[in-house]
């Protein structure tokens, strides 16, 4: 989905559509008001009417609204296959239009595993409310109770006769029921009557993927675009005291923008761009400012606690007496390193004015509130702004924000030229936010039966994602207290649950070896809930956990973890080796088994856990953003150490399929059980406690 | 500035060019080829690799010049007509792609590697690719498709 005067070789994308070519749909749809756009009240709405997420074209093509986007989870095909189900036309019957504030309902934010839970229900509803209204069109034209026709493959079949829906969409009472609120208690396709949920879909898109035809946000084009780039300071907190703009506004062809702080360039090839930036950074001063070392975070967390606000927590019982009545007392603390979620994709944009209207094609996961921040900066109402989000590069919650649109914006409003900002990497390592490092205090007690009497744990700084523990513990008390970060902090994948569960979990097994049980049966013993007991179980018997248990290998450890977030569950066993000079674990094995409810798409479930696993290798065994005076030591491909190829266990996905559950996100959760796996299996290995990410034996 | 001239998916191109520009730049700039992605400017992450007279190079760092009088295979110009490389099609079957930005270069790494290795083993695939790299860590569906590819290649033969 993109808009691409200069494309040069351009097969069809049947799925997915740009705005111009879904006007053109409109225009010959037959189901919708084509002449005027949804409403303000049903583009913010959510729900709202059925014209405002479902459309019928006369060739019987099904058109999906979402203010949803794709970047790679799957949301695309899964909406598709969602619509599909409901209104019994195949898969390849359905396009969608994504993340264009345009044409689409505003879903909010595409985070947090929310469209699983939230959004697909909200399309089957639509469309099962079409579904319901074509047939009981089918009905009345036949003079036969809708009850005895039958919906397949797109249309309306009864003794024989078939009426494409199509055809049915024509009728008049169709056209006023479209404009009507949808309609509530709209039955849905039980979970063990779908035909197309629940099978293996690959991506829709995914010729377009292999063929390079797709056009991410830093792949569009527009007449006369220039590029961009934004001078930035050398350091974090540094002031710009003076810039020498006349270099480069000598060079020809470069437009040079200076707006307060905001020093900018625009030229007609990144190269040249490039050329006048470094020309106004060699004629640029700054006030720079004292910045905290990554050397020294952790106490620098601690020191700035925000003790006196109320701390986001749960409490159970007394963890004063509990801890006070235990047969033994442990303690320990975790630390977790700032990592930076480095898509492939870095932030990029095009923005473009016209009569006062603003145009942006950007990478966001959130176009509504960049629409938003981009009305606010400029002073133009938001229904003069139009955001466009093609499917990107990646984003893992790196992407919630629209600096590089609010960039581009300011550029091409000076230049009087649509301008394109594609972020360097060295740009998204230093200026993009980065996942919040955490101080972990945590100490539990254990009673005479060696269950665990008391639990107090306190997160310092990176949130309150699965926060509480999952064991039966009488007396808890569990806190998130905020710190005043000195990095740029937000959303990860999983956010804060791969913290808080590394801590919890590296943390039970010190509690299980102090108990004298074995891990499994230690976990097992304090857990109650059914869900995360069957993942365990599933993972150790196919990781055959007993039995490796019982045959020792030197410098070889087996260790398990689970945990559950954003309802779903996960467990992980994972074996790894240890190298004898460095003390560094390397996963040879890893099995995860995931539950997130009725599976909607199992084969890009399976990519997600797969994913997740061995994106979270990074965090768990490298990936540590370090920082000094205000600037990056390890801000590059080349210095952060990202998985690779080479980085790959072998690994075993293991998904539960609960058809009697509803369907929640699995993108996210999967990741947590990893690190606290390996740190696991590391003290099996060497008896020695892993205590940070990234993981290293301490004592 | 000076004139540049290479083939391009078969294509004669010429381009009036500073020489020491980017390759990457120059193909997707002035030669509207987006297909080459690019990731990370220094030859790290594989996502800008095309082929310079059928061997897989990092074009954000190769400079245009290096191309004079050479043959660049880009991912626009893999597939014939409607009919997609064996090696694009195993990624599709196998669905080796999550956000996808990397595919292009790791398929143009892998048409490169089976090229000079027709039947390589996993610890060549994973060396042979290792020099690309996948943000969403799609890995294992990648090399899923790499050996699907061989044997469809196999097949054929």
């Amino acid at each position: 989905m993109s808009d691409h005067p200069r494309r040069p070789e351009p097969p069809a994308d049947p799925f997915a559509v740009d705005r111009r070519e879904f006007i053109e749909i409109a225009a010959a749809g037959l189901l919708i008001v084509a002449t005027a756009p949804p409403s303000q009240a049903q583009r913010e709405g959510g729900a709202g009417a059925l014209e405002a997420r479902l459309h019928i074209a006369e060739d019987g093509l099904i058109t999906i609204l979402t203010g949803k986007i794709e970047e790679g989870q799957g949301a695309l095909t899964e909406l598709a296959m969602a619509a599909a189900e409901e209104l019994r036309v195949p898969l390849n019957r359905v396009r969608m239009v994504m993340g264009d504030t345009d044409g689409v309902p505003n879903d909010g934010g595409t985070s947090g595993s929310s469209t699983t839970p939230r959004t697909v229900p909200l399309v089957r509803r639509a469309a099962a409310a079409a579904r319901d209204l074509l047939l009981a069109a089918a009905g009345r034209q036949w003079g036969v109770d809708a009850a005895k026709l039958e919906m397949r493959d797109g249309a309306a079949v009864y003794a024989g006769k078939t009426y494409a829906y199509a055809q049915l969409a024509r009728s008049p009472e169709l056209a006023a029921a479209y404009k009507a609120v949808l309609p509530a208690g709209t039955a849905l396709t039980s979970a063990r009557e779908w035909k197309v949920l629940g099978t293996p879909q690959i991506r829709l898109d995914g010729r377009d993927i292999v063929t390079g035809a797709h056009r991410y946000p830093s792949d569009i084009v527009r007449p006369g675009m220039l590029y961009g780039r934004v001078l930035r300071a050398p350091s974090y907190g540094a002031a710009l005291v003076s810039a020498d703009l006349s270099a480069a506004q000598k060079m020809p062809g470069v437009k040079v923008v200076r707006d307060g702080a905001f020093v900018g360039c625009a030229a007609p090839t990144t190269f040249a761009a490039r050329k006048a930036l470094e020309a106004i950074s060699a004629a640029s001063r700054w006030k720079t400012a004292e910045h905290p070392s990554s050397d020294n975070l952790f106490e620098y967390l601690k020191q700035h606690a925000k003790e006196q606000g109320r701390p986001q927590g749960q409490a159970r019982g007394s963890v004063e007496k509990g801890l006070d009545g235990a047969r033994r007392r442990l303690k320990a603390s975790y630390q977790v390193a700032y990592v930076q979620h480095a898509p492939m994709e870095p932030r990029a944009a095009v923005a473009e004015w016209q009569d006062g209207r603003l145009t942006v094609w950007t990478g966001t996961s959130n176009p509504f509130s960049v629409r938003q921040a981009l009305a606010e900066t400029f002073g133009v109402p938001p229904e003069r702004v139009r955001v466009m989000v093609p499917h990107m590069g990646g984003g893992f919650g790196g992407k919630h924000t629209g600096e590089a649109a609010i960039e581009a914006a300011r550029l091409a409003k000076e230049a009087g030229r649509p301008v394109a900002l594609h972020w360097t990497r060295a740009e998204e390592f230093m200026w993009a936010y980065f996942r919040p490092a955490a101080l972990i205090e945590v100490e539990a007690g254990l009673d005479a039966g060696n269950s665990i009497a008391a639990w107090d744990f306190t997160n310092y700084n990176s949130g309150g994602s699965a926060l509480d523990t999952p064991y039966r513990i009488a007396n808890t008390r569990v806190r998130f207290i905020a710190s005043d970060p000195p990095l740029r902090q937000s959303s990860y994948r999983c956010l804060a649950a791969t913290a808080n569960n590394f801590a919890r979990e590296a943390f039970t097994d010190e509690l299980a070896e102090a108990a004298g049980k074995d891990p499994l049966e230690f976990r097992l013993a304090h857990l109650d809930n059914e869900r995360i007991k069957n993942v365990l179980v599933a993972a150790t018997e196919r990781f055959g956990w007993a039995e490796r248990r019982k045959k020792r290998r030197p410098g070889v450890g087996i260790g398990l973890a689970c945990g559950t977030e954003k309802n779903s569950v996960v467990a992980a066993c994972c074996e790894v080796e240890v190298d004898r000079e460095s003390g560094v674990p390397k996963p040879i094995e890893i099995v995860e088994a995931f539950e997130c409810g009725a599976i909607l798409n199992p084969a890009n479930l399976r990519s997600q856990v797969e994913g997740c696993i061995t994106m979270g290798l990074g965090p768990a065994l490298r990936e540590e953003i370090q920082f000094k005076d205000g600037r990056l030591i390890n801000g590059s491909f080349s210095a952060y150490r990202v998985p690779r190829f080479q980085d790959v266990p072998k690994t075993e996905v293991i998904l539960l399929d609960r058809k009697d559950l509803e369907p929640a996100g699995g993108g996210e959760t999967p990741i947590i059980a990893i690190a606290p796996a390996i740190a696991n299996a590391l003290f099996d290995a060497t008896g020695k406690r892993a205590r940070a990410m990234p993981i290293r034996a301490s004592g | 500035m000076a004139i540049i001239r290479f083939t391009v998916n078969g294509k004669a191109r010429r381009v009036d060019t500073e020489p020491e520009r980017p390759l990457l730049e120059v193909l997707r700039e002035d030669l509207g080829l987006t297909g080459t992605k690019c990731g990370c400017g220094e030859g790290q992450c594989g996502a800008c690799t095309v082929l310079l007279d059928n061997r897989p190079i990092f074009s954000c760092v190769t400079p245009v010049l290096t191309a004079t009088g050479r043959k660049i295979l880009t991912i626009e110009g893999l597939a014939e007509d409607a009919r997609l490389h064996p090696v694009q099609q195993a990624f599709l079957d196998e669905g080796a792609m999550q956000c996808g930005y990397c595919a292009p270069g790791v398929i143009l790494r892998t048409v490169a590697l089976l090229e000079s290795k027709p039947r390589p083993t996993d610890a060549q695939i994973v060396d042979g690719l290792n020099g690309n790299l996948c943000r969403c860590s799609g890995y294992p569906r990648i090399l899923a498709a790499v050996r699907r590819a061989v044997g469809s290649a196999g097949k054929k033969r």
